[in-house]
């Protein structure tokens, strides 16, 4: 007995080893040839990506075009100098860096990062989702106006302005807040990029895309002639923390230069219906009487917050499917209940692969168990706008000048020609 | 009217600082938090050769045309054969670089002679579009010396690689950029 003890372990060397020469042997079916004649294998160049520091280049051409912009629409207040740096960034971002890597794009880093523990965000994903929200702070949507890549595609291409109707505008401009929790929360469960898949410019930049995806860019831009920045205005979720961020902005572009003399001479210019009328009797409006309604609106803000927590909560298991291997999962019962064998190449290779179904069923548990957890939370984020939103049209702010709309403004500097105030320098 | 006015200008700026604070105080943070788990190197996208079954979707997925999906022949692994699974189509008459019995759709593999019997088999990028029949075919008739990589000359490493997302195997896998290529090694010799 002691005796196999002893041997046991060189036992299981030998054993191994023969397994080891049988896999061997499958792999290599035809020796490796003994050449004659000093035969030497030829070496494969592997070539590498873009170094780091080329990384680098992106994050400082980032700050060098945001204090660009900023210096242009704050300061120089020229039209020209606007759509010169929007040139450049379409130039650069756009068609040199062909949409890779954007701002729009990093919130998804951003929440991958902060809900996984395995992911390390790369430094310049990181720099490139807050440096633009310190700018926002700073100087107001600075790098809307002519950084970002996809609003200088469109800002370029907007030639005439038709203004849309204000309760259609309100009505669309939901729809951000939305994408903006869905990217989210599919980033988070490690289901989808959902901001790359449908960016509708990088087919442009790229001239290469699939064609569903060119089809919807050449359209949003022939809409854009018209009614400009559609993508900025109706979809992009970056524009939302933009547009938070804003309003809280240090400095701001402002539509005269010096005093307002409410002429009303800008209210045409902006295409983005950002420009806020003033008063015409300043002081005319008491405080109290909107309060009482606000104050109902206010109360508003937590209930629909908990309303769309829970029903986003119940959408969660349905949100869940576009995880490929929820979808997976369920396409393996369906097929289990009706009786058919493997259809997608997915499911073939699934079955090929030895994976058992219950460990599969299992992961699709857990995916939705994650997907519980994070949806009440997008629906407390849609909650909260939709609330803030309603509870902020009853406020009645006095106002005495034309001023933007912080928020909305992308300090496109349109409108400064309509201002008949002028500073001599 | 002047005093309410005065009285409201302050109340408003104070909610704007307050604001303020509340709003800079995440963007200040998150980026310590999150700095502690950054990658300045990061990471590529790459195929585990040995995970990959070779179903032909590379070609078609990538967002790259063509695919950033190159075929790679793992010279010490191959065995130079005259008749080539890869190279040749099943069913060629003879054994030659005619056109009619090249398996490769691009022609992209080029057999070149050595000397008696042996033949090198080399890939030429510009026109392998990554349709993995020669990887196929090598894998399941000669030594699976041909297999896939991503090359990141040509590679955008987008945020989720369009072809791991439809990948069936899970083959496409992120590695860290150091170390970007998953290359096929010749089993150390056990005899």
């Amino acid at each position: 007995m002691k005796k196999i003890k002893k041997y046991l372990p060189y036992l299981v060397l030998a054993i191994l080893f023969i397994w080891h020469s049988v896999l061997y042997a499958q792999q290599q079916r035809f020796p490796r040839p003994e050449f004659e004649g000093g035969y030497t294998f030829p070496t494969h160049q592997f070539l590498n990506q873009r170094g780091p520091m080329w990384e680098y280049m992106d994050v400082a051409v980032l700050i060098g075009a945001l204090l660009i912009t900023a210096w242009i629409a704050l300061v120089k207040r020229s039209r020209q100098g606007i759509i010169w740096v929007s040139l450049f960034s379409l130039a650069y971002f756009g068609f040199y860096r062909q949409g890779c890597i954007c701002a729009i794009g990093s919130v998804q880093n951003m929440s991958l990062a902060l809900f996984n523990g395995s992911y390390a965000i790369p430094l310049s994903a990181l720099l490139f989702f807050t440096i633009p929200l310190i700018f926002a702070l700073l100087f107001g949507r600075v790098f809307c106006a002519g950084v970002c890549p996809l609003g200088a595609i469109q800002e370029l291409t907007g030639f005439r302005q038709v203004k849309m109707p204000r309760s259609v505008e309100k009505v669309l401009a939901v729809i951000p807040f939305v994408y903006l929790g869905l990217a989210v929360l599919f980033a988070a469960t490690e289901s989808q990029f959902l901001i790359c898949r449908y960016d509708p410019f990088v087919g442009i930049f790229r001239i290469d895309a699939p064609y569903t995806m060119v089809i919807f860019g050449s359209l949003l831009l022939v809409v854009g002639i018209f009614v400009n920045r559609p993508y900025c205005r109706y979809l992009c979720p970056y524009g939302v923390l933009q547009n938070i961020f804003s309003r809280f902005s240090l400095k701001h572009v402002t539509i005269s230069p010096a005093e307002c003399r409410k002429c009303r001479l800008c209210e045409p210019g902006c295409p983005y219906d950002a420009i806020l009328q003033s008063d015409h009797e300043p002081g005319s409006g008491t405080l109290e009487k909107p309060l009482k309604g606000s104050l109902r609106y206010f109360i508003m803000i937590p209930v629909l917050a908990a309303g769309f927590a829970v029903i986003l909560f119940n959408f969660a298991p349905a949100l869940s499917g576009v995880n490929v291997n929820v979808k997976l999962a369920r396409e393996i019962r369906a097929e289990k209940d009706e009786g058919i064998s493997a259809v997608s190449k997915a499911a073939v290779a699934f079955f090929e692969s030895g994976k058992t179904e219950d460990a599969l069923f299992q992961e699709e548990q857990q995916i939705i168990g994650r997907f519980r957890k994070g949806a009440p939370w997008v629906g407390v984020f849609l909650g909260l706008s939709l609330g803030i939103g309603f509870f902020r049209i009853t406020l009645r702010k006095i106002r005495t000048d034309y001023e933007p709309d912080r928020g909305r403004c992308y300090s496109c500097a349109r409108c400064f020609k309509f201002c008949p105030v002028k500073i001599k320098k | 009217m002047a005093e309410l006015k005065n009285r409201t200008g302050s109340r408003r700026s104070f909610v704007k600082t307050a604001g303020r604070l509340i709003i800079a105080a995440p963007v200040l943070t998150l980026p310590v938090i999150l700095a502690r788990k950054t990658d300045s190197k990061g990471y590529v996208w790459q195929i585990d050769p040995y995970k990959c079954t070779s179903c032909e979707q590379c070609r078609t997925a990538c967002v790259m045309t063509p695919s950033a999906v190159k075929c790679t022949n793992a010279f010490p692994m191959c065995g130079y054969c005259d008749f080539c699974p890869g190279f040749l189509r099943q069913g060629a008459k003879t054994y030659n670089t005619a056109a009619e019995n090249q398996l490769c759709p691009t022609g992209a593999i080029v057999r070149k002679f050595v000397e008696e019997p042996y033949f090198e088999y080399t890939i030429d990028e510009k026109l392998c579009d990554g349709c993995s029949k020669c990887v196929k075919a090598c894998a399941n008739f000669g030594n699976g010396s041909l297999y896939l990589q991503i090359m990141h000359n040509l590679c955008v490493n987008c945020n989720q690689c369009r072809i791991a997302r439809i990948c069936p195997s899970d083959a496409i896998i992120r590695v860290p950029a150091t170390t970007p290529y998953l290359q096929k090694e010749l089993k150390s010799t056990i005899s």
